[in-house]
Order: structure tokens, then sequence, then C-alpha cells
């Protein structure tokens, strides 16, 4: 069986990177020509790898769910991207960005790891910039950052509350001009459904052209999946519609184990649910934490609207407990905090399960400082709003706009309603140092690995994350494992593991028309949902999770007898793919509920009822649990535990405090 | 929690796949909410037909925050319908009245062929794209991001012409079906930028060329693009384009 060794390289912290990239094993120019590497998913992490290497000279094929490989859900990202550059000399370094997310992660994750994305973090934007990402700029012409949670330094770069966006632009400009010189082959609108394993490697997969239909078998030296994060398995999340766990799930099926499955970032400030119909949940960009506060009456269920309560009745309940990060704590911290206001009832709105968002201070004090830009010396109140808002608008009128659209509410005048949601998972594919999962040449990169973020992601940290496994460490790291396949031929696709791959794939497919029973998918999604924010969300305990465990076992049972999938399996059908996503996100809950249950501590994102400071502050058990979970799947939805040690040897772990 | 009161008639349009023959089919729907996004209300329908074994609408859709570009439905005559600056995604139901009429059909254009009902076939965008939409650095060769200063006037003004989304609405409003406004917004990002200067005369040459031969029509300065564009991209872009690409007959890539 596959043994867990991280391959952490020997050495000082500060020079594995550097020694380990300098000596890793080469692949010649002429020798990477014949190489075929696959590429699942087209965000960040699959687009920046998959221009990176066909940069490099070997033979690519990508493949992305959606129309084009510019709609993966990075896209989405609004905030910004970390980088220890210490433009701001406020005292950053590649220590310090270490340091903080080492911290942020509540010490659950790897120091090799995080020291090297922290140290290749300032190539990302140099690269950024070079491919013409516009980032925000400053009048001098030079970059400008701004702040994000968990840190007390200014090193986040943005693009407005479009990072994401740019940042997936430039990446997927790179990726289209190596599609255009014939260097890579892209595959839209495609499924990967199956991982192909020769000889206990990888070499293919099994992908779904979702327009006719057709199960194809793709064969290649290497296999990375680049496939996003699984917070859909709560049906109602900040991801898009689309993300799924498929591509992962089928790995960890083949062999792959799967790391800290209940490592989940709620977010702190999201649109909160407004009614039964919602289909997905609105992120309000972390970086609205800059400059808005957060506040709850401080009477219980007080009737007023915010306009009327005065400044002394207000609870900054953030700014009063952690004094020192006031509201920019990390985002565990704030969510759980928001949801004690709301369960102890001084929540807002018509739910009652949302805290105030309020920009009228900074907006007012931005006014004075452009009233005196402008020349005008004790301008009134009127005059510093409006100046106000026009700064405000410049930062986040993207996010203003939203806001105002989806909830028919003006944040300019009125305070943004907040309330926490689902939005990242810290799990995912366990990989060692290399980025390589437990199967040899099967990959994974980005949100759809576990290995950089611990129990919780500081904000602004995935694109980062995305983008360094992608551009700057797998083109790297893959050479090493590619260097010793030159002998290797092009994979022969009717070999036996391509056959049954395909016919297992099919053989699903099939079972699904096969139920003809009454409920939509969308039915089983919503219930799991439920099961798992009321189960294995913000708060979890272990009777919740044992009785979770069991919900899901029953629902598994009635979606594969009372599912109706229409339509057939020869043309286009969403109802179908739907089904394949959840039939994998019902499994993959049942492992969450599990591994939340086995870890008898709270840390980071994973809040254990039972385990609490008298504070209500996560509360570690460092003796029984600073391990990584590393789930292998025994067949038919069993599982079994292997865990791979933390050591901290250049940190020293410490109750998290942002007092 | 909402209260769902509204009544609708949908005009859908239903197309088999891309060579069936596709037609607006009429749908009933009641007790609709004003908080429902508009593919919300879709995915109302759609369970409905489930429900009674009919297959469901088929339409492009993903992030629903109005960034990923997936949505293109056109509502009433109107690519994202009859709000100024959203997707479909994030237009809502508060938008219609009660008993209101709607109808829905996909993009029109020769150049995004019907794959079924409401979706469409875009990748045209992305081989204009292939073509130059982009700067020549491989991954590795960037010098320090400050060692590069850029006017803020300039940062800003490439930024708001990447904010293009590529949804594609400029194309199915403009009469012609061109797609000057997208195309033009890529050129128009790169080429204000010291970064994009090297490649810039190139670049609009091989764009525009590629958008030609993918069938898209050409610019007769109505201006509905811009008009219908959810992102506010600009028309000046296209006089941008226009004009470089103009110069690129008569300027060689070394006097740039």
């Amino acid at each position: 069986m596959a043994e867990l060794n991280a391959h952490i390289p020997e050495g000082e912290l500060t020079e594995k990177w550097t020694k380990l990239r300098s000596s890793m094993p080469l692949v010649n120019p002429a020798n990477k020509r014949s190489i075929e590497i696959i590429v699942v998913g087209s965000g960040l992490a699959g687009a920046s790898a998959a221009a990176t290497l066909a940069e490099m000279g070997y033979k690519v094929k990508c493949f992305c769910f959606q129309d084009s490989p510019r709609r993966a859900h990075s896209i989405a990202a609004q905030g910004g991207i970390n980088a220890a550059k210490n433009y701001q000399n406020d005292g950053d370094s590649t220590y310090r960005l270490f340091y903080d997310t080492i911290k942020g992660g509540d010490y659950r994750a790897r120091e090799a790891n995080v020291h090297r994305l922290a140290e290749v973090s300032a190539n990302i934007i140099d690269q950024c910039v070079a491919q013409g990402v516009p980032l925000a700029r400053e009048y001098g012409g030079l970059l400008d950052n701004r702040s994000f949670g968990g840190t007390q330094v200014q090193r986040t770069f943005y693009a407005a509350g479009q990072t994401g966006q740019q940042l997936l632009l430039g990446a997927y400009s790179a990726l289209e001009r190596q599609i255009g010189m014939g260097k890579v082959e892209m595959f839209t609108r495609h499924e990967m459904l199956e991982v192909v394993v020769v000889d206990g490697k990888a070499r293919g997969i099994i992908a779904r052209d979702l327009i006719s239909g057709e199960l194809q078998r793709h064969s290649g030296h290497a296999v990375l999946l680049c496939s996003g994060g699984y917070g859909n398995v709560f049906y109602l999340s900040t991801n898009a519609m689309g993300s799924n766990v498929t591509a992962a799930w089928k790995a960890h099926k083949k062999g792959a184990f799967f790391g800290n499955p209940c490592y989940t970032q709620i977010h702190p400030t999201c649109i909160p649910v407004s009614g039964d119909h919602q289909s997905k949940l609105t992120l309000m960009s972390e970086s609205l934490r800059n400059d808005g506060r957060i506040w709850v009456p401080k009477k219980k269920d007080d009737p007023r609207k915010a306009s009327e309560i005065p400044e002394e009745e207000r609870d900054y309940y953030l700014e009063r407990r952690y004094p020192a990060f006031g509201n920019l704590v990390p985002r565990d911290v704030a969510s759980r905090a928001a949801k004690e206001r709301c369960d102890a009832g001084y929540g807002v709105g018509a739910s009652k399960l949302a805290v105030y968002l309020d920009f009228k201070a900074n907006t007012e004090r931005y006014g004075k400082i452009e009233a005196n830009k402008h020349n005008i010396h004790n301008p009134d109140k009127e005059t510093c709003m409006r100046l106000g808002r026009e700064v405000i608008k410049e930062k986040y009128g993207n996010l203003f706009d939203m806001y105002k659209q989806i909830t028919g509410e003006d944040p300019y005048e009125l305070p943004m309603r907040i309330y926490p949601a689902v939005h990242y998972t810290m799990g995912g594919l366990w990989v060692d140092y290399n980025l390589m999962t437990t199967v040899p040449g099967l990959y994974a990169l980005g949100e759809a690995n576990f290995s950089d973020h611990g129990a919780n992601r500081l904000g602004a940290s995935a694109l980062m994350q995305g983008l360094a496994d992608g551009y700057f460490v797998i083109p790297y790291t893959i050479g090493a494992y590619l260097s010793k396949e030159l002998a290797t031929k092009p994979i022969p696709q009717d070999h036996p593991a391509f056959v049954e791959a395909e016919a297992s794939a099919k053989g699903i497919i099939d079972k699904f028309f096969a139920i003809k029973g009454t409920k939509s998918v969308d039915h089983f999604h919503k219930k799991l949902g439920k099961i798992m924010w009321e189960r294995c969300g913000m708060a979890r305990n272990a009777e919740g999770l044992k009785k979770g465990i069991e919900e899901i076992q029953q629902l598994r049972k009635e979606f594969w007898s009372d599912l109706r999938v229409p339509g057939d399996a020869n043309e286009l059908n969403p109802e179908l793919e739907k089904a394949g996503r959840v039939a994998d996100f019902i499994e993959l809950g049942e492992l969450m509920c599990m591994d939340a249950l086995n870890r008898n501590e709270s840390c980071g994102g994973h809040f254990r009822e039972e385990y609490q400071t008298e504070e209500g502050e996560a509360l570690r058990d460092d003796v029984n649990y600073a391990y990584v979970s590393a789930w292998e799947y025994k067949g038919d939805v069993t599982f079994e535990l292997h865990k791979e040690e933390l050591k901290f040897e250049n940190i020293k772990v410490a109750q998290r405090s942002y007092k | 929690m909402s209260t769902g009161n509204m009544n609708l008639t949908l005009k859908v349009w239903r197309q088999k796949n891309n060579i069936a023959k596709g037609s607006l089919v009429d749908y009933k729907l009641s007790n609709i909410s004003p908080d429902m996004s508009f593919l919300e209300m879709f995915d109302v329908l759609n369970e409905g037909l489930v429900d009674k074994g009919e297959e469901p609408v088929v339409f492009d859709h993903d992030c629903r925050e109005g960034i990923c570009g997936a949505c293109s439905m056109f509502i009433n005559g109107q690519p994202h319908g009859p709000l100024q600056g959203v997707t479909t995604c994030q237009l809502h139901m508060r938008s219609f009245k009660d008993g209101d009429t709607i109808v829905v059909e996909p993009w029109r254009a020769k150049a995004f062929p019907v794959i079924k009902d409401l979706m469409v076939d875009r990748t045209a965008f992305d081989r204009v794209i292939a073509a130059g939409g982009f700067i020549s650095v491989n991954t590795g060769n960037a010098q320090d991001a400050n060692n590069l200063p850029i006017p803020k006037v300039k940062a800003d003004s490439a930024f708001e012409a990447a904010a293009c989304i590529g949804c594609g609405a400029c194309v199915a409003t403009c009469k012609n079906a061109s797609a000057m406004l997208f195309v033009s917004a890529k050129i128009s990002q790169l080429a204000q930028l010291p970064q994009g200067q090297p490649e810039r005369y190139r670049r609009v040459q091989s764009m525009v060329s590629q958008m030609d031969a993918e069938g898209f029509g050409n610019c007769t300065n109505t201006g509905a693009c811009e008009a219908e564009c959810p992102k506010g991209i600009s028309l000046e872009n296209i006089a941008r384009m226009n004009r470089d690409f103009y110069s690129a007959k008569f300027v060689s890539e070394e006097e740039v």
C-alpha cells in the first residue's frame, strides 16, 4: 500500500526549496516533446500549470467542464493576492508571511510547504504584472496594497474587487497562447469521470464530452488534478454552481488519500440567506473589513433600524474582543464571533441571522482626507460623506453594486447585513512536498490539494497558492517523476485499465437512468446540504456528527433508489452531470463527518463544541492531534485513517491569540 | 423568508440540438418571489419539469455572481434582460411585474451556434484570444513588478477594459453580430500598458483577422454593444482598436 512520506527535503527551512530546485532531475527539451501531461481544471492552478508546462515543451491536454477555461471559479475571487514584497515598508518578509500563514492555519500545516509558498509569492506578482494584469496602483505608478485578515502588514495586491478575474484572465491568456501555438490541446465542456491507473501509476483519464455524451479515453505520462474545492457539498456556498469534488473523489477511490476533509472555511462576510429558493450564496470580500466595522446592537432583539441606534448602544464585538487585530481577525474567528452574537439573540434583519458591516465611520474619515486634498478645511459632514463615498466606490464599487442588486438595499446609505457562509475547503487530496498524491504520477494543485492552509486559510492566500503551485512549483517537481519516465512509450488506450475505467464510468451513468425514481438531483443535494450545515458546519459535536453520518447513509440509500434523471446519456444532459456530482458529494459528506468526529480538538475552521477555551476560542490538542488526517478508501464507502505527524522546528506552537 | 406571489408566463426557446429546429414553448409559473434571481426562477421551472418527467431547459450558468460570464439569456429582446449593468444571474424578479409574459431566447449570432435550448457555443471568443490576446512572456521571465511604474490613469483605464467577462452580450445585441467590443477590450487593455507595446501592432492584426474568420459581423457604430454590456465596456475601445489597426498598416514592429 502507498506509504505516507511527505518527501520534505533535508536542510534548513530557508534552503529546502532552493536546494531541491537546483538538484532536481531534469528532462531535456527533446524528451519533453514526447511526454504528455493531462491537466484537469483550468482555474488559477490548472491554467498556470498547463501554460507553464507547455512553455517548457511538454505536450499538454487540458480539460474543463465550462464552455471556456476563462470561466473557472477562480474568476470570482474578489479581494486580493498576498505576496511578501514589503513594498509598504511595514516590516513584511518571507518569514512573516510564512509565520502568519502557519499561525492563521492554527498550526495544522506543513512548515516546509508554507515556507516555499511564501518564497515564491513575490515571483507571482512579478509574473502577473509582466502578463499585463492591471493590479491597482498608486499615483506614483507603483503597486498598491491593502490589509487582509490575520496579518498586521499590508501585503495584499488587488484589482478592485475583481482580483481573481484579472489573475485568471492573465493565466488564461498564457494558456490560450499555448493553445494557439498547438502546444496545449484544450477540451472544454468535458468532465473527468475516472482516473486510469496502469501498473500503479496514473496514466490517463476517462472524460465525458458533455455535448455529445461520448466517453473518451485520454492517456498521458502524468495527470494533474486542478479541480478546485468541494464547498458545494453544503449545497449553499459561495462556490459556482458547477464546482464539484468528482475529479478528486474518483482519484480518492483509485488510491489517492484524502487529507483533512473536515477542514472547511466558513467565510464571515456573505450576503445572508433570504429564502428557500436560494441557489447559492454571495461573498462580500474580506477586503471590506479594511473599512467596514462589524457590529450588533447592545440590546437583545433591538427592533430599531441601524441608523436609529446611537453609537454608544452598538457593540463592535470584534474590536471589543480582539483589540490587536480588531475587524481583521482571521475568518474562522470572525465567523464564530458572528454566530455567537446571533445565537445569543443579538442578530439583525428579518431572520436575525445577520450582523452589520458598517462603512460610515471610514467613509467620513476618507472624506476628510479628500477634502484636505481639495483644500477644503473644516468640511461639513455632508461634504465629507460625499467625498468619502467616491473613495469607497473606487475601492469596492463592484461589491457595493452586487450587494444592492441582490438585497435591494443601498450599502452607501445603510450598513450591509452579512452572515457567515461556506466558502473554501482547506482539505483536499493529500500530496507530498512535490504535490504528488499517494498514486504515483497523479498530482493535485490549488484548492484540490490539502497542503498549505492548515485548518484555516488566510484571506488572499488561495490565489497565491493556486498560482504558486501552477507557475512555480509543479514545473520543477514534476521533472523528478518524468525524468524516470523517458522510456515509457505513449500509453496504449486499449490497455485493460482503460477499458475497465470506461466501463466503470458507463456503469454509473447507466445506474442513474435505471433508478427511474421520483426525486430530482437537487432534492437530494439540498437535503445533503442541510445535514452538512447542521452537523458538520460552523460548530460540531460528537453526538451531532454521529447522527449526521447515519442521516447521510440513509440519504445515500434514498438517492440510489428514488432518483430521477430525465433525458438520456448520449446528449447534453445537465441533470445527469449533477447526479454524478451529488453521488460523490454524498460519499464525501460521510467522510467529512468521520474526520470531524475523529478530531477530538478544535482548530481553525474545525470547531468542536466540546473543545473550547473559557473565552470560547478553539482549543487545540497538540499532543494527540498535531497530524494530518489522510484517509484511504477501502471500498464500499469505508475508509481507513493514516496520520502524517506535523513537526514544527522553526515556529513555536502556541495558543493562537489575536487579542 | 420571501413570499412568492408573482405569476408569470414564459416563452422559452427549446431546441433539441444544433441541427434540430427550435421553437418558443409556453410555460406558466406561479408563486415566484421577487427576491429570486432570474436563474433561480428558471430553477423553479426546471424542478417542475423534472418532477413531470420532462427535460429541463438547458442554459449556461456557473458563478451566479456576475463575473464568470457564463449566463447568456436574451430576455424580452435584450441580452441579460431589462436592467443595465447586470448579467442574467444578477437580474432579480423584482425587475418584473406579476402577470408579465417574458420571452427568453439564446444569443443569436452566426459565430455562436446554438448547442441546445438557451446554450450557445462561444468558443470563437477563445480562438480570438488565442490568436493574440496575450503578452508573450513565459513563466520566470519577469522583472520586479515595481520596476515598471505605470501611471494610475493608464492602469485604471486598462483595468476598465479588462473588466470584460466575455459573455457575448455585445455580439448578441448587435444587428451585425459584431464582436468588436469584446475584441477591442482586450486589445485596448494591453495597448495601454507598457508591457503590451512590443506586440501591439502584431496583436491587433492577428486578433482582427481571427475575428473576421470566425464570421462575426462588422461595426456600424450603433453603440448597442456598449449600452447592453453588463460591465460597462466603452466604445472608446473600438476607436482605439481601429486606430491601432490602421496604424499597423504603416508602422513596423521595430518602430514601436
